[in-house]
């Protein structure tokens, strides 16, 4: 993990949540808190002039650069970057896709870590949070805290005494707050359990996403697990929910990944070996295959069926093979079949051991 | 408009924001309870701000709110921002701050479907809320300052102008 100080170094590097490291790591992929705030002399984006919205982000941008976070700051103009650039952020998970996608004037903090990110303008005015490996809830909400007491000590946020933190979408609003964890289930999955745990966890009320958050499919077996509501409860509160019942989810994913083991331990290490054969010799291949192979790969590290591969490697791998990444690290930008014959590349590059390993499987 | 599901009027015009895109669904009565029920039937799920709307909805024509009545609610307006309660009802998203003051009283079954509470616990900035209310006014007094220019009523522009700026310094 290095320091980031452009794009081209952020598609080098791997993220502070992608170390693989941290409390219960081999299932608690990540802890990500966020915060929903708006500024009251401004409407919501519904309702925003081109004139509100460049306003906001002026107001925004020299509120976090002229304190004293600047020097840790990457602060990127939405607008000012490719089609790629802005994809890359969404793989790693600092912008959303709908902030990606946007039009109009808009922004990202993030600090050199890749710890913090900030978006301006994106659903609410400023929506801020803190990614951690493992399961680091506590520290998440200590760090994020201390940042909006920072930007609320130079802006006057949309409060309400009553309601709280007002958000465009009544949804948010109370504590502005969503708790998630990111695990990954494939045993859960394998074993057809993972539909009975969602229903329980939706009876109290907390959500499950994909990766890449609301309507993303479950790529690579991750989810995302999160509170549902945010007014009502403190962020306390909030935090303990998800805290608590995250270590549950750990148990049943590994009674499920022991009762594998015990019950069809050949079944098992054939799928296991079977992804990690594919994905060494594979001359061209889709990222979802890339991301459902390596699911099992990463169950196989963890259980120790593959010896040779360490789960930060895994790791960097789902996020390095993803179609921006892949393009920023090849230097060009690729339609969808050369794409997957450069993930293929990739792929048998970073898993092959000897220096020789293309020539072999050709 | 017609029912997307019959051939009934369409009274329900919602736009499903989960996932992707924007989906308009144009449904009703009769179907806006059936696609409540396929979408969880029980209190809407937090994330699906559209079911809760629609639900709320429902609730609101079960306890005798005529078609009239409800019409009357949906046009109620923003004093701030302009935002119609019928568009937020469309939309999902509020149109500024003072909208959960200007929608009170429809808003308050709408957050008590969705989080079951209408109480912030928590985190409080350390700045005043009446600071908060007093740069609400902004809002207000930018938009008016925007319709004076627009019919070249340039003294009330001026006017305008100088409340905006006596906020904007007196907070700062």
């Amino acid at each position: 993990m290095g320091i980031i100080v452009d794009l081209d170094d952020l598609s080098r590097n791997c993220g502070e949540w992608l170390r693989g490291s941290g409390p219960e790591a081999d299932i608690v992929i990540s802890s990500r808190i966020r915060l929903a705030r708006n500024l009251a002399d401004y409407p919501f984006m519904s309702r925003a002039s081109d004139q509100d919205r460049a306003r906001i982000e002026k107001d925004v941008r020299e509120c976090l650069m002229t304190s004293d976070q600047a020097s840790r700051l990457l602060y990127l103009d939405l607008e000012q970057l490719s089609g790629i650039d802005r994809q890359l952020l969404v793989e790693r998970h600092l912008v959303s896709r709908e902030h990606a996608e946007g039009s109009g004037a808009r922004a990202v903090a993030i600090d050199q870590e890749e710890q913090f990110s900030l978006m301006a303008n994106e659903e609410d005015h400023v929506r801020m949070q803190v990614m951690r490996s493992g399961l680091s809830l506590r520290e998440a909400w200590a760090l994020i805290n201390r940042i909006d007491d920072l930007v609320e000590s130079r802006l006057t946020y949309a409060f309400h005494p009553k309601l709280g933190y007002l958000t465009a979408c009544p949804t948010n609003v109370g504590t502005g707050m969503r708790v998630s964890v990111m695990l990954h289930l494939p045993a859960l999955v394998l074993t057809r359990q993972i539909e009975k745990l969602f229903r329980s966890l939706q009876k109290i009320s907390l959500a499950v996403r994909g990766l890449y958050g609301e309507g993303s499919q479950a790529m690579g077996d991750f989810y995302q697990i999160s509170n549902q509501i945010s007014l009502g409860k403190s962020e306390e509160e909030l935090i303990q929910q998800v805290e608590e019942t995250v270590p549950t989810i750990i148990n049943y994913e590994r009674n499920a990944r022991d009762f594998l083991v015990r019950d069809s331990h050949e079944q098992l290490h054939d799928r296991v070996s079977r992804a990690y054969g594919i994905l060494r010799t594979a001359q061209t291949i889709s990222s979802e295959e890339t991301m459902h192979l390596l699911s099992s790969v990463r169950m196989g590290v963890n259980l120790g069926l593959i010896e040779d591969l360490e789960i930060p490697k895994v790791n960097e791998l789902f996020i390095h093979t993803q179609p921006a990444h892949l393009q920023k690290l090849s230097g060009s930008e690729l339609d969808t079949a050369d794409r997957n014959i450069e993930r293929a590349r990739y792929l048998r590059r970073h898993l092959n051991k000897e220096p020789d390993g293309e020539a072999r499987n050709n | 408009m017609k029912c997307q599901k019959c051939d009934k009027p369409a009274t329900f015009h919602i736009t499903e924001l989960t996932g992707g895109k924007p989906q308009e669904l144009h449904l009703c009565e009769d179907h806006v309870r059936e696609y409540l029920t396929q979408s969880g039937g029980e209190p809407a799920a937090g994330s699906n701000m559209a079911a809760a709307i629609a639900q709320h909805m429902v609730q609101q024509m079960a306890v005798g709110q005529t078609a009239e009545e409800l019409a009357r609610l949906d046009q109620q307006t923003c004093p701030f921002c302009g935002i119609t309660f019928h568009q937020f009802r469309n939309q999902g998203r509020l149109g500024c701050p003072h909208d959960y003051a200007a929608f009170a009283a429809q808003l308050e079954p709408l957050l008590l479907s969705i989080h079951g509470e209408t109480e912030h616990v928590g985190k409080v900035p350390k700045r005043s809320p009446a600071g908060s209310e007093a740069r609400m006014q902004l809002i207000r007094l930018r938009r008016e300052m925007g319709e004076a220019v627009a019919q070249e009523d340039y003294e009330r522009a001026s006017r305008l102008r100088d409340d905006i700026r006596r906020i904007e310094e007196g907070e700062k």
